[in-house]
């Protein structure tokens, strides 16, 4: 256990994974009833990603995310109920009903809306980055996206903006292996994503993503340089998707993969691993544990609620909200 | 899954007893076995084609067949890729190129609007690209704003490209092979909502022209023209109205890039009417185009204002209560079709 890392934090970090892992069973627990009708990209299996990066931000700091957003939104701070009337198409959702669970949009937290075109969230970030600067702010932009989306043209092209303009941008890659069903090994001809931040002048670092600590701790640097107006860093997070590319079935059932592989990486799940930890070492007792987990269930279960609740969007907002009428504001 | 789930279609009316039929997927399918077979210039490159899944089961067993170097996954650069095929096309190969999604092709816009549209005619005729972009247009499951466009006006404002939607399994295989053998740029749309579609399709290769409409239904009061997924609903609206006694012609269009107007035309000058269906948008779209064609050409002929059916001129929206709201369908264009009858 990290001595560096403060006892709120670490509960911080275990309470935010929990929270991630508690919402997504729940929809994997929801999903086959076929009322929530929208494509789920499940997170389950890389919560100390989110954890990990998000402890480091605050609320002006922005976070622009992809079809896998789910986990960003929650460690971020969106309230889980708002995500659920999304993903059930209400009109309490938090785009109305008009975005789904790709969708997913939080000003009040500086995020601006997730993007389900693969690395179309990147150079977003950049220019929330950009943004900041020129109006002389201290917000930091953070950016998560997958193996595949290293494969765009559009990473590359923001990466090397970010470093020539020297922003406080951080590029979070949550490198799984897959990207649907082509292994990294298909796609990229050495799997070091971390190593070609090299090419732009970035500091690049691979980090295990099953260890939120270790993923703390690298993007605590990150953030801090980019605070300070060192400019921008890759950090390369190695895990694994538990569940399919999008659903709640896992994907060795389809042989998409082998079912070996997922095992392998189930023994090094993230929640439970740290749960361990913070018992061992004495950080969290079995009691607290167990408040911390009925205290979710509680928000998970409201958030369920707040969905079933909210009304269907009226169908005349078909056709409303095209175009912003606040004019100059 | 759901959001794959495609609907059940009803076999295709008319076809004789003991002609093989089989569906849409397959057809598309066959198509490209049979490409792979004939002509070694041809590969097949994409995001997924060698999933278990195979892209809606389209390309499902070609690597086995034909060996990896000549159907292959790809890395999610689609700009690149488009590039790609395009110099390979250059160099003598006749790649096709699968998106998953239509919504992807925006990333490659550039190689393919200023580059694979433009080289043939730009040097003079001294080269040509002869590549297939296959993209599925895809419909349903709250998949939003980014995942079930229909973009085919886009495509079809360029000149250079050919741009093909086929409707029924038999097209969709001639189409496709004549797609492969056409030596330009050819934009391939498919409607995920037909992959079920089961119709009559001969066995061995052949070619649907490019550019060239399909008269589905002869009628004298109306004249329907449908695109894609929408030639099928057209086709179902005047079923509708052949019951109220109104006897509509029904015109599959096939491609919007040749559109044949011509055909259209002369169907107009018959019913003096016209009602076109489109997946797409209405502003700037495949209706708007036809019915200037048709203006300018039997304007006087027609016997009513002509009427274009088409999806709200905003983005998809997830919530299955405004989907449903969405998509127009068959009652939508049989609606048309009274209202230009002044039934
Ligand atoms: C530009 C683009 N190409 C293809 C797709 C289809 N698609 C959606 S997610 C995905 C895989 C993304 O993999 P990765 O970036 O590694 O993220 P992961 O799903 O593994 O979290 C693909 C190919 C897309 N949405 N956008």
């Amino acid at each position: 256990m990290s001595n560096k890392i403060p006892k709120e934090t670490l509960v911080g970090l275990y309470e935010t994974m929990l929270r991630i892992r508690m919402f997504e069973e729940k929809v994997v627990e929801l999903y086959p009833a076929q009322e929530m009708k929208t494509p789920v990209h499940l997170y389950i299996g890389q919560e100390a990603i989110a954890a990990g990066v998000c402890l480091n931000l605050v609320k002006d700091d922005y976070l622009l995310s992809n079809h896998r957003g789910h986990g960003h939104c929650i460690a971020k701070g969106t309230d889980m109920g708002v995500m659920m009337a999304e993903f059930y198409g209400k009109a309490g959702g938090c785009s109305g009903g008009k975005g789904g669970s790709m969708h997913l949009v939080d000003p009040e937290n500086s995020i601006p809306g997730n993007s389900a075109i693969v690395g179309g969230g990147i150079p977003m970030a950049v220019g929330a980055a950009l943004a900041s600067q020129i109006k002389g702010l201290k917000s930091v932009a953070v950016t998560f996206f997958g193996d595949g989306a290293v494969d765009e043209g559009v990473f590359h092209e923001s990466m090397s903006f970010a470093s020539l303009k020297k922003l406080p941008v951080v590029f979070v890659c949550e490198n799984n292996l897959y990207a649907t069903n082509s292994h990294i090994t298909a796609r990229h001809p050495t799997g070091d994503i971390a190593g070609s931040a090299g090419a732009y002048g970035v500091p690049g670092v691979c980090v295990d993503g099953n260890d939120p600590e270790a993923v703390y701790e690298c993007s605590k640097e990150a953030v801090e340089r980019a605070r300070k107006g060192t400019g921008p860093s890759l950090i390369e997070a190695r895990t694994y998707r538990w569940k399919g590319h999008v659903g709640p079935d896992a994907d060795f059932e389809k042989g998409c993969r082998p079912e070996e592989e997922l095992r392998e990486w189930m023994e090094k799940c993230p929640v439970k691993r740290f749960r361990e930890r913070l018992l061992t070492s004495g950080v969290m007792s079995a009691e607290e544990m167990d408040g911390l987990r009925s205290a979710v269930a509680e928000e998970v279960d409201k958030a369920v609620s707040f969905s079933d609740k909210s009304p269907w969007p009226d169908t005349a907002e078909l056709t409303r909200g095209l175009y912003y009428e606040g004019g100059g504001k | 899954m759901p959001w794959t789930t495609v609907p059940k279609m009803e076999r295709t009316p008319g076809v004789e007893p003991g002609s093989r039929e089989i569906t849409y997927r397959e057809a598309l399918n066959e198509a490209l076995s049979q490409m792979l077979g004939i002509d070694e210039r041809v590969f097949i490159m994409g995001e997924g084609v060698d999933d278990p899944g195979g892209v809606f089961g389209t390309t499902k067993g070609l690597p086995e067949k034909f060996g990896d170097a000549r159907v292959f996954d790809t890395p999610l650069a689609e700009n690149a890729l488009t590039g790609i095929a395009m110099g390979a096309a250059l160099a003598g190969m006749r790649p096709v190129l699968v998106h998953m999604r239509v919504d992807f092709l925006p990333i490659s816009l550039d190689q393919i609007i200023n580059h694979a549209a433009k080289w043939h005619y730009m040097f003079g005729g001294k080269v040509h690209v002869p590549m297939v972009i296959r993209a599925i247009t895809g419909r349903g499951w709250g998949s939003a704003a980014q995942h079930s466009q229909s973009l085919q006006a886009l495509f079809a404002n360029i000149p250079g490209l050919k741009v093909v939607m086929p409707s029924t399994p038999y097209d969709a295989k001639g189409l496709l092979m004549a797609a492969v053998a056409d030596g330009n740029p050819v934009i391939f749309l498919e409607h995920r909502w037909l992959y079920e579609a089961a119709g009559h399709v001969p066995e061995e290769p052949y070619l649907v022209p490019i550019g060239k409409g399909e008269i589905r239904r002869k009628g004298k009061d109306a004249t329907i023209v449908g695109v894609s997924h929408m030639a099928r609903e057209a086709v179902a609206a005047a079923e509708l109205l052949a019951n109220e006694g109104i006897d509509s012609e029904v015109i599959d269009l096939r491609a919007v890039r040749p559109m044949d107007s011509p055909l259209v035309i002369e169907s107009v000058r018959k019913t003096g009417r016209l009602v076109v269906a489109d997946t797409g948008w209405k502003l700037c779209g495949i209706g708007a185009e036809l019915v200037a064609r048709v203006a300018e050409e039997a304007l006087g002929e027609l016997k009513a204002p002509p009427l274009r059916i088409n999806i709200p001129d905003v983005p998809t929206p997830s919530s299955p209560v405004l989907e449903e709201a969405y998509y127009p369908g068959k009652d939508d264009i049989a609606a048309g079709v009274r209202q230009l009858l002044g039934k």
